[in-house]
């Protein structure tokens, strides 16, 4: 008998329902906390969404955040935020900054002679320093930026509902949804809490968080579709529980692959992309969590309707290779 | 548990064209200079130089030299984001109409009395006639200026609207009208904006319309936005005007509304009153060049078409004598005068230039004015080091990312573990082949969305190894085993990755710039992956099997 690493042991038999007011409730709880600190401290909108300019700075010398405010405060600019970024790819003498110049009202956009002023003050401080990325975005297109991401978070909401309805039942699209938007809202609850930057590519995440939590929960429904077929008498809530248990090793398994991978870019990636990496980290935490505590649960309060039907026309054409 | 033979061909096919096609992308600056060079041979005629000849000579020209393109944010460069004033175009259209408007009324004397221009907003024509009774017929009259719209949405719709009210009569271009306006504008300006940046000789540019209104405009490895907007953000539009008079300030009364008071180019506080409508427009140019006046100043020499040359000289003939002003973008450049008939069509443009200056307005009047003006919404400028810092960093975690995916499966799958690595090596290789084949664009978010395909690709894996042990729990053959693992996999997977795939979609066609770039590796990561955590591991499974024949396995 070779050795193998058992992650989880070859036979479980979990309630996953035992807990349920902590696990389901303390879910929820959650969820309403997200909302909470989502509306009281507000995101951190990056230009994308607010308009502005946000300009990098990179120099051999120590970034004086003091020193750069003083030189910055005399322009005539919008408010001014500061922050020295710090990587582990980043050389001894790397000394990385990132300014956000908020728009002013009704200027399209920060004009190049505004950027050359700024530059111009930072050099007076320190004549070596560069400048590797300078972007700005008008109030115009950020405006539209916000509309069109809320849009693109529902269209794939429902995209995916559809797909689940039409290949599972009605109550387990619902539940595979709601699970999804718990996912979601919470990991925007985080960003709200910690005031990490929220631009573009979260965006862009948290629509990946959706695309792969998606996966975990299918899974599960996957399996809970073949058992129900084949346990006709067994209570649903049983049933629900085999199915987690059952495929409860690939869940962690395929959790674990890939929260090393975007772990591995979480750490490695650089500092561009690390909003992104976090989110979809947490995402998939959460996507993993979700589909073990939150979409079954919610099936289960519906109920589903478990007298023979002929399943014709519901697009079922791998109904075959399960009988 | 044996494929059929084709189907073995076919697999083992498309992963040795995978890793082909995909092989230039680790040789990415020897490949990239070898196709640069050849590019540049082909521009010249197949006239090389030793320096490209030995470019050419790093890749053999038999191997595909297909490469990922890298995004903005991986390259460097500049990003512009356009709003065409589309709405400065119905101005234009509407001041050309009075001189005919105002002919066609004069014939119609009898009955309107004389006809006057009013004051009006841009975009609209007011004229004033003083027999109001004549109303009826003079608004017939300007109805029959106009012309049918020529788009398909706007069939039989007339190109004008005419309003009256007391003795006045309102002219604007009608809904129709503008939206047809608008279309040609955008394409105009595309073109435009297209020709000026190929002048510049910058390589592989996007210019892409978005929108009904605006314009995209990426160009890797110009220096920043600033520098990029100054080159195409210029209208250049050239008009030949007659002069009225001289005036002290730019608020002067310029006597008429058919006159404008503009300011003279190089000499502050002098001011010139000309006529609006010109007597030649710059869309009449054929030619300009930079070149030097008789006293060795810098100056641009211009060409006219056939009806430019013609409405010039007719001009230039009858008003010997007179000053006639060279107008670009609302600034008289110079106002000679005229001091003999004009043939031929062509002249000379002075007036206190730089060289750079010269030749700068050479390259935009040749490349043409631009019709409208153009609004930045958004700009961005990535320095090259950044980008390169961003290769190197997403490089790092993708390598990383895979040694400890591989790690994991292996200790939890033992000689399983090893077919998944391989294909899930496969699967790396396919991503970059499918890119360079399609010429899809690698940006930062998409170098994440790689990432995470290697740590969901093996999901795949997972699902059928799984299926495997469940299966050899219940007493099967190992041959038996393995067969129903992959069919009972195969519907959790399917839907799985259709659901993911539905996300990518909606970014692809929802994203813009690095989202979008990421929607691509994603959906490609999704297809190949699939294609190598069933059918490749598969094959490897059945080459060992076919091999070993072991009596019994351990997943």
């Amino acid at each position: 008998m070779a050795w193998r690493l058992h992650l989880v042991p070859e036979k479980t038999n979990i309630d996953f329902f035992r807990w349920q007011w902590i696990t389901f409730g303390g879910s929820m709880m959650l969820m309403v906390l997200a909302f909470i600190a989502w509306g009281v401290m507000g995101l951190n909108f990056g230009i994308d969404f607010k308009g502005g300019t946000t300009i990098r700075t990179e120099s051999t010398q120590a970034v004086d955040v003091g020193a750069f405010r003083q030189a910055l405060e005399k322009l005539p600019l919008g408010d001014i935020t500061i922050t020295e970024v710090f990587d582990p790819s980043f050389r001894a003498d790397q000394h990385v900054a990132q300014i956000r110049i908020s728009a002013l009202d009704k200027t399209e956009s920060v004009t190049p002679e505004t950027i050359e002023q700024v530059e111009v003050a930072l050099k007076a401080v320190d004549p070596g320093i560069t400048f590797p990325s300078i972007e700005s975005v008008g109030p115009k297109v950020s405006g539209e930026l916000v509309w069109s991401s809320v849009l693109a978070v529902a269209a794939t909401s429902i995209g995916i509902m559809l797909y689940i309805w039409l290949r599972f039942e009605w109550q387990m699209a619902l539940g595979g949804v709601l699970a999804l938007l718990h996912d979601v809202f919470i990991t925007i609850g985080i960003f709200a809490l910690f005031q990490i930057k929220f631009d573009l590519t979260i965006v862009a995440a948290l629509l990946t968080i959706l695309g792969y939590s998606i996966n975990d929960t299918v899974v599960v429904f996957d399996r809970l579709r073949e058992n129900l077929r084949k346990y006709k008498t067994m209570p649903l809530r049983d049933v629900m529980n085999l199915s987690v248990n059952e495929t409860l090793s690939r869940t962690v398994m395929t959790s674990l692959t890939t929260l090393i991978a975007v772990g591995s870019m979480l750490v490695f990636g650089g500092d561009v992309i690390r909003g992104f990496s976090f989110a979809i980290f947490m995402g998939v935490l959460l996507g993993t969590y979700s589909s073990v505590y939150v979409a079954k649960n919610i099936v289960l309060m519906i109920g589903l309707d478990r007298s023979e039907k002929p399943k014709g026309g519901k697009g079922n054409e791998f109904a075959h290779i399960d009988a | 548990m044996q494929t059929p033979l084709w189907k073995r061909l076919l697999i083992w096919a498309v992963v040795a064209a995978g890793l082909l096609y995909a092989m230039p992308n680790a040789f990415y600056s020897r490949v990239e200079k070898h196709n640069d060079a050849t590019a540049a041979i082909e521009k010249a005629a197949g006239a090389a130089t030793p320096a490209q000849e030995a470019d050419v000579a790093l890749w053999p020209n038999w191997l595909p030299s297909g490469l990922v393109n890298l995004g903005l944010d991986l390259r460097g460069g500049a990003h512009l984001l356009a709003e065409v004033q589309v709405a400065d175009v119905y101005a234009d259209r509407i001041d050309i109409l009075w001189p005919e408007a105002r002919d066609s009324l004069r014939q119609a004397r009898d009955a309107v009395g004389n006809v006057r221009r009013l004051d009006a907003p841009p975009g609209e024509l007011k004229i004033k006639i003083s027999n109001p009774d004549g109303m009826a017929k003079a608004v017939e009259i300007v109805r029959g200026l106009a012309q049918p719209v020529t788009t398909l949405t706007g069939v039989g719709q007339s190109s004008l609207e005419v309003s009256a009210e007391g003795d006045t009569i309102t002219i604007q271009l009608s809904a129709a009208e503008k939206a047809a306006t608008d279309e040609r504008t955008m394409a105009q300006s595309l073109e435009i904006v297209r020709r000026r940046i190929d002048e510049a000789g910058t390589r592989e540019p996007t210019i892409q319309r978005q929108g009904a209104d605006r314009i995209l405009i990426q160009v890797p490895g110009i220096g920043t936005a600033a520098e990029l907007k100054s080159l195409i953000g210029t209208t250049a539009r050239l008009t030949f005007n007659p002069v009225v008079g001289r005036a002290s300030n730019a608020n002067a009364d310029p006597g008429s509304p058919r006159n404008v008071v503009l300011p003279e180019r190089g000499r502050p506080g002098s001011f010139l009153i000309i006529e609006r409508t010109p007597v030649v427009g710059g869309e009449d140019l054929v030619d300009a060049q930079p070149a030097f006046d008789q006293n060795g100043g810098p100056a641009v020499n211009f060409r006219f078409n056939p009806a430019g040359a013609r409405a010039f000289g007719d001009y230039t003939a009858n008003n010997i004598g007179s000053p006639f002003a060279i107008v670009l973008d609302n600034e008289v450049v110079s106002a000679p005068t005229i001091q003999s008939h004009i043939a031929g069509g062509s002249g000379i443009i002075t007036g206190n230039f730089t060289v750079e200056e010269s030749t700068e307005l050479a390259v935009l009047l040749r490349s043409g004015a631009l019709p409208a003006k153009l609004n930045f919404l958004e700009e961005r400028t990535i320095g090259p080091e950044l980008g390169q810092d961003s290769i190197d960093a997403g490089r790092v975690a993708a390598i990383i990312g895979m040694v400890a995916v591989s790690a994991l499966m292996i200790a939890c799958y033992g000689l399983f573990g090893v077919f998944a690595t391989v294909a899930l090596a496969i699967n790396m290789a396919l991503i970059f082949a499918v890119l360079s084949i399609i010429g899809g664009t690698l940006t930062l978010p998409g170098i994440a969305g790689i990432v995470l395909t290697i740590g969901m690709a093996v999901d795949a894996n997972v699902l059928v190894y799984e299926r495997i042990r469940e299966e050899l729990r219940v007493q099967k053959g190992p041959a038996r085993a393995i067969e129903i693992g992959y069919e009972r996999a195969m519907s959790a997977i399917i839907d799985a990755n259709l659901t993911t795939m539905i996300t990518a979609l909606v970014l692809f066609f929802m994203g813009a710039g690095p989202v979008r770039g990421f929607a691509i590796t994603l959906a490609i990561g999704i297809v190949t992956s699939v294609f190598t955590a069933l059918l490749v591991t598969r094959q490897l499974i059945e080459i060992w099997y076919g091999w070993r024949r072991p009596k019994t396995i351990v997943v």
